[in-house]
């Protein structure tokens, strides 16, 4: 026995740990969880509890409390609602672009193309992604404004771009976010067997019947996994407005305003996109296209 | 038989630079059940994927019913596809998916409702209607990829190996079936197989294809007895091709011809040749058992091989007189040897 050698002695932490499920868990959790729970969780509730505190006209103070003021605000003054209204409307717009050409492209990638063509498309989608965000606004102003390159190229035959204005908006956004899209979409077409679209044909379909009575229903999972980007990424934006929309005033344009001024507002908009997010994950539940997931 | 129904000429398909359907001529009769039978490559689901319009040929043309085809596309034709791999719509039910030409189609919800539901029926899975594909068996499916094509009441039904992916009992059992409803509703059925059993089995004509063109159209026994390539002579069955020096010896003649194993009679070595008889002398180099029948493998002194199959009609020890490395005499009627043309 005396001869016998272990490791215990030479390595007493793992040796302590081995014995203690609980505390080796919280050894590999501990980091993430605070994480999540201390920083992410708690910077959103910290948000939330904001919201109902309200500022002091005369000092401009915010003075915690509670008040539904600022929630209300969202819907009793007209300028606030009528944002929320066209920042879900730009956003679902945003989405529906984005579903627009994502299903024609992924069926030319997934089913048409030669390698090379598709291998190409697929670097082409995901080029943009590399660029930083501030670039693509400033090209895609540069491309659309008064005298830029859509506006030239278009004048002989006497069409004119959009302007700085909501079409613009919704474009930019699509730009930024397409990727998101175009890539779970074309990776579910190429999961479709292509003896699908021959049985189709065969008993009698054409092709815009065959996309939405075969292509649409098994790729509904790819669709609102990438709407889920394209949706809530342009709730929460300001800066496509603030620089392709003109005039154009999103939910992020009056919390960028209000940051300062009113935090209370601003906190009590943020809630606005998350809201519009949730709602719209409980419809996509509802169709019980999550479960395929 | 009537006249062509299914009518190919000159057909020639290229995918980039493989030519996947030479110069082909073929006639399919109506009501019959044909085969397209050959080895993977030959050619012969192409040209089933050319008759549907999956494909379109390079040059030449397709008509069905007198009707050119050749530039309609797959909905603008009167032929429904059986696919490989049955290729049922996975998110939807049975029923829809049965459904689902006659929706194409605008058939009123009531009356195809229905036809589908008959179609289910006649296929006897109509407990499982509401199920979804991923539920039923492999045979369950193929059964409904049938009924799925069938309810179309199509002119001409086009099979792509059918029964490939199902195990061998409930193969021949789908066999039966498939032959059963052919007859019943009275298509023209266009069969592809690799499985020359499975050909000969249901078929009223074979076509053997072999690199994308066809070696012989004809009825299963003109197929396996007289064949007209050597192709055609190896790959249906086993056979004994003799050519050159050993058919001079044998016919006095140097023609091609083969013998089938089934008709070659095993004699002591010593045993005069009647007149009606042709022959060879060798060694038993092998016999194996296979139950039903024995084997044997024997080699001429030339170095010839050629393959007798005994049928075990008693117990083995009685029968199996002729052992590895007996010397044997290889004997057959003269009338049962054909001469392969080509």
């Amino acid at each position: 026995m005396s001869t016998q050698t272990t490791n215990a002695g030479s390595r007493p932490i793992s040796a302590y740990l081995y014995k203690r499920a609980k505390l080796r868990l919280f050894g590999l959790i501990a980091l993430p969880m605070f994480w999540i729970v201390g920083v992410y969780i708690l910077s959103l509730f910290l948000l939330l509890i904001t919201a109902f505190w309200f500022v002091d006209p005369f000092t401009s103070k915010v003075i915690p409390g509670f008040t539904l003021d600022n929630f209300i605000s969202i819907f009793t003054v007209p300028a606030y609602l009528s944002t929320s209204i066209r920042t879900l409307l730009i956003a679902l717009a945003v989405t529906a672009v984005s579903v627009l050409f994502a299903v024609p492209l992924g069926i030319y990638m997934a089913k048409i193309a030669r390698p090379w063509v598709r291998n190409a498309l697929a670097v082409a989608i995901t080029l943009p992604l590399w660029a930083g965000y501030l670039v693509k606004i400033i090209a895609m102003r540069l491309v659309f404004t008064e005298e830029g390159f859509f506006n030239w190229a278009l004048a002989p035959i006497g069409i004119s771009g959009p302007t700085f204005s909501i079409p613009l908006v919704i474009l930019t956004l699509t730009y930024l976010w397409f990727p998101y899209m175009a890539l779970p979409v074309y990776t579910a077409i190429r999961q479709i067997p292509p003896n699908l679209f021959d049985a189709s044909s065969d008993m009698g379909a054409k092709g815009f019947t065959t996309i939405y009575r075969v292509v649409l229903p098994l790729i509904v999972p790819a669709i609102i996994a990438g709407s889920v980007f394209t949706f809530s990424l342009s709730l929460g934006d300001y800066l496509v407005a603030k620089f392709t929309g003109g005039s154009t005033q999103m939910i992020g344009s009056i919390i960028a305003s209000n940051i300062n001024l009113n935090p209370p507002v601003a906190a009590a908009f943020s809630m606005v996109p998350i809201a519009f997010v949730l709602i719209y994950l409980m419809v996509a539940r509802r169709t019980g296209s999550l479960e395929r997931m | 038989m009537s006249q062509a129904f299914v009518s190919l000429r000159g057909v020639n398909k290229f995918f980039d630079d493989v030519h996947a359907v030479a110069n082909l001529d073929l006639d399919v009769h109506a009501g019959e059940f044909f085969s397209m039978l050959g080895p993977s490559g030959s050619g012969k689901t192409t040209v089933l994927r050319l008759i549907a319009g999956f494909e379109s040929a390079s040059s030449g043309t397709i008509s069905i019913e007198s009707q050119d085809v050749t530039d309609l596309a797959p909905f603008d034709r009167p032929v429904n596809t059986v696919f490989q791999d049955y290729a049922l719509f996975p998110h939807m039910s049975i029923q829809d998916n049965v459904e689902y030409g006659l929706r194409t189609r605008k058939v009123s919800k009531p009356v195809r409702a229905k036809q589908a539901l008959e179609a289910i029926d006649s296929v006897k899975l109509s407990h499982l209607s509401q199920r979804l594909p991923h539920q039923l068996s492999g045979g369950q499916r193929q059964r409904i990829a049938l009924a799925r094509a069938l309810v179309l009441r199509p002119k001409v039904l086009l099979l792509d190996e059918p029964l490939g992916a199902l195990d061998k009992q409930l193969r021949e059992e789908m066999q039966v079936e498939l032959k059963r409803i052919q007859r019943e509703a009275g298509i023209t059925f266009i069969f592809v197989t690799h499985d020359q059993e499975e050909a000969m089995r249901m078929s009223d004509r074979i076509a053997v294809f072999n690199e994308g063109s066809i070696e012989q159209i004809g009825t299963p026994q003109e197929v396996y007895e007289r064949p007209q390539t050597k192709f055609v002579a190896s790959f249906l069955g086993v056979s004994n091709i003799f050519s050159g020096q050993s058919a001079q010896e044998i016919f006095g003649a140097s023609t091609m011809v083969n013998v089938r194993p089934e008709r070659i009679k095993l004699v002591p070595a010593d045993t005069p040749l009647k007149g009606d008889e042709s022959g060879v002398v060798g060694t038993i180099i092998e016999a194996s058992y296979i139950g039903a029948t024995t084997i044997f493998l024997i080699q001429t002194q030339s170095g010839h091989r050629v393959v007798a199959t005994r049928i075990n009609e008693e117990l083995p020890d009685q029968i199996n007189r002729f052992r590895t490395g007996d010397r044997v005499g290889a004997v057959w009627k003269s009338d049962h040897s054909a001469v392969i043309p080509t």
